[in-house]
């Protein structure tokens, strides 16, 4: 039982988890759940409250049992003890104020990384205003590599995202070109297919591995389906770079997605046994969002945050390249408004970063969500300053197979051109090589570009 | 309106052809052109007046009428379209005046149709009586008896759970104004699941979608889902194992 006063009254939260959501800010999908708090002083009762609660407190008292879920049991299993010593003697609010002291740096952080549990950092992370979100993820630096660096200071990324509604091979490939002209697509070449058949599948991995081939980019493809498929076809010989995932935070979500630990531990070993990296053998791609859980009715009443870093001690055990927290994607009934997409996407790049995970975020949003293009602007320029390792890079934004908005090619470019940044090293080289952009960054007029004529 | 579209993009026009992928639209500095700025935030604002236009009753039902069926008012639980964005839950529950209207047609029946606003609709005022014209004569020529129509404000696909069983209807086929692209704010969806009754999830129905004039067509729509519920009847189910074992299903 965690109490706290406030003039005579007795707000009472009688475990962990209750307390975890009572402390959360508004979103829609905590009170879809029923588990937000009642009212502005309940909520920061509860965060006062949480402050208070000593870490080691996390150790002994799980938001979901042991026995009954295998993420909680990987939490605590691979629990670095020597990690945690450094933290151990702090309550939530002393942790706060101790990450975003001057005195602790990335090195610190990546040291003690492995000591913090995902319902830890989801805590602090409760206590935290944007501004502090943003300052602590810039401290990070979280650097994977694959056919090129990703994640270091100074650099940022995209996903180039060419997706089409039948999966035609030519579309496709319009997008890619149109894409790599604007310099789009360093994190990853990646495609959502609109059927997950392997033959589909592999024959979009054959088109993006000929392209890469050809123009010898130093990127990495990817055909977001299925775990399943794709270890078929990497057992099948098809060229795959990366192997996708999305997951949650609980072992019955992840049921829902139709994975388990071992299967993406059996998806991950395959994958990492072609080799086909050449700076670094980071080989998993991961994707999540907040709600999830709870829209598989797997939610366990632990609010949706804490679900969704919890699903980051998933990705972190398979020492992933990309993880993307999809924040727009799900749809206002667990992320109402701009304002509620920007401070979750926010809250997911800090606790993966701090974490350990190379997090980028799809800056997105659905129709029927509050939010436009100025909302997105918004988090995109955040996310810029907070150090996001990548974004989506989509024309015009404009999805036509998933149906929502993303950032567009052109976004990538503001954000680089306004906080000074490139993209990934080996990556720009090759830009500059290609004459897309000139050694100082700036987009080249687009002649008969050799892309084109490949087509 | 007219303005300079930048040359350099001219070679990448010719991308455009195989794909609807907003590709090629030029750049000032690092922005998008203006033109297509705009073109966007058209394409944006019909989506979201879509998700925002209501049910005209009146008119809807004068129409309706033309095919012989009592046509009823209902609505869900939800008040207003805040809430209804908010909480599926209760746009999935019909409200307790409306249940109570159902108890006055408790009368067997194959097939209740259930014209559903969902997040658009203006979907279902273009497109709901098209695809009506082409399907009830398939239906009653097939010797199936229509339960009355419903039109439903403020309602998820599950609402017709609620209603198909209250009418003691075999089948309910729901016509719901689906969420609104950029590329269309008007497409509706169809929804058949055989033996509704509250509490059912999604892997018990069968849908068909994008039912517009520019995309799937009603003739062809309505083609679809009459074979879905024959096939419906003769397996006496519906859902993911309708689907699987079909095969013929094509999109």
């Amino acid at each position: 039982m965690y109490r706290h006063n406030i003039h005579h009254r007795v707000y009472k939260f009688p475990d962990l988890k209750a307390l975890l959501g009572k402390a959360s800010p508004y979103r829609s999908g905590d009170e879809l759940a029923g588990l937000c708090s009642g009212g502005y002083e309940e909520r920061v009762a509860a965060q006062i409250t949480l402050a208070d609660v000593p870490l080691k407190n996390f150790l002994n008292e799980v938001v979901i049992p042991y026995e009954d879920d295998e993420i909680t049991r990987l939490i605590i299993d691979e629990h670095d003890e020597v990690a945690f010593s450094h933290i151990s003697h702090l309550t939530v609010g002393e942790l706060r104020d101790w990450l975003l002291s001057d005195e602790t740096d990335c090195a610190t952080l990546t040291t003690i990384a492995p000591g913090l549990t995902p319902e830890m950092v989801a805590a602090v992370s409760k206590l935290m205003r944007n501004q502090d979100l943003i300052a602590m993820a810039n401290k990070c630096q979280v650097v994977t590599r694959f056919r090129n660096t990703i994640g270091l200071k100074g650099h940022f990324s995209t996903r180039l995202q060419p997706n089409h509604p039948t999966d035609d091979p030519r579309g496709v490939a319009a997008s890619i070109i149109d894409g790599l002209l604007f310099g789009s697509g360093d994190a990853v070449i990646g495609i959502n297919p609109a059927t997950d058949s392997p033959a589909a599948v592999s024959s979009l991995l054959s088109l993006m591995d000929e392209l890469r081939h050809r123009f010898e980019i130093p990127t990495q493809t990817c055909v977001l389906s299925h775990i399943t498929t794709t270890l078929q076809l990497v057992n099948e010989g098809a060229p795959v770079d990366l192997c996708f995932q999305s997951i949650a935070g609980t072992e019955k979500a992840n049921a829902s997605f139709g994975v388990n630990l071992s299967l993406i531990e059996e998806a991950y070993q395959a994958t990492l046994s072609l080799k086909r990296g050449t700076v670094g053998n980071n080989v998993m791609y991961f994707e999540t969002g907040q709600g999830s859980a709870l829209s598989a009715n797997a939610n366990f009443g632990v609010d949706q945050q804490t679900c969704e870093v919890r699903a980051y001690a998933v990705a972190r055990k398979f020492k992933p390249l990309l993880v993307n927290t999809v924040v727009g994607f799900i749809g206002p009934e667990y992320l109402y408004d701009g304002k509620q997409i920007i401070r979750a996407a926010l809250e997911d790049h800090f606790c993966g970063k701090l974490l350990g995970l190379p997090m980028g975020v799809d800056v997105c949003y659905t129709n029927h969500a509050e939010a436009d293009q100025d909302d997105m602007d918004n988090l995109l320029t955040l996310l810029g300053v907070a150090g996001c390792n990548f974004v989506m890079g989509i024309p015009g934004s404009d999805d036509i197979m998933l149906n929502y908005q993303s950032t567009s090619f052109h976004d990538a470019l503001y954000l680089r051109k306004v906080l000074g940044l490139k993209p990934a090293p080996e990556f720009d080289q090759w830009l500059i090589k290609q004459g897309i952009i000139d050694d100082r960054g700036n987009m080249l007029p687009v002649s008969e570009h050799g892309l084109l004529g490949g087509f | 309106m007219k303005r300079n579209i930048p040359q350099e993009i001219e070679p990448l026009k010719a991308l455009q052809e195989f794909t609807s992928a907003r590709i090629a639209i030029g750049r000032v500095g690092t922005s998008i052109p203006l033109k297509q700025s705009l073109e966007f935030k058209l394409a944006h604002a019909h989506a979201r007046d879509a998700v925002y236009s209501e049910l005209d009753l009146g008119k809807l039902t004068d129409t309706l009428k033309h095919f012989g069926l009592p046509v009823l008012h209902l609505q869900s639980k939800v008040t207003d379209r805040r809430q209804y964005l908010q909480r599926p839950d209760l746009g999935r529950r019909l409200n307790e005046v409306s249940l109570n209207e159902l108890n006055g047609y408790n009368v067997e029946s194959d097939v209740a149709i259930i014209v559903v606003d969902g997040l658009s609709a203006t979907a279902v005022k273009k497109n709901a009586v098209g695809l009506l014209d082409a399907l009830i004569p398939l239906l009653l020529a097939n010797g199936l008896k229509l339960a009355p129509i419903s039109l439903v404000e403020q309602g998820r696909v599950a609402i017709g759970d609620d209603i198909g069983y209250g009418l003691n209807a075999k089948l309910s086929l729901i016509l719901i104004g689906e969420r609104p692209g950029l590329s269309a704010a008007d497409s509706l969806g169809a929804y058949l699941t055989y033996n509704p009754k509250p509490g059912l999830t999604d892997e018990s129905r069968n849908c068909v979608s994008n039912i517009r004039h520019k995309g799937l067509t009603y003739k062809k729509a309505a083609k679809k889902i009459f074979y879905l519920i024959n096939e419906a009847f003769k397996r006496k189910l519906s859902g993911v194992e309708l689907k699987d074992n079909a095969g013929l299903i094509e999109s």
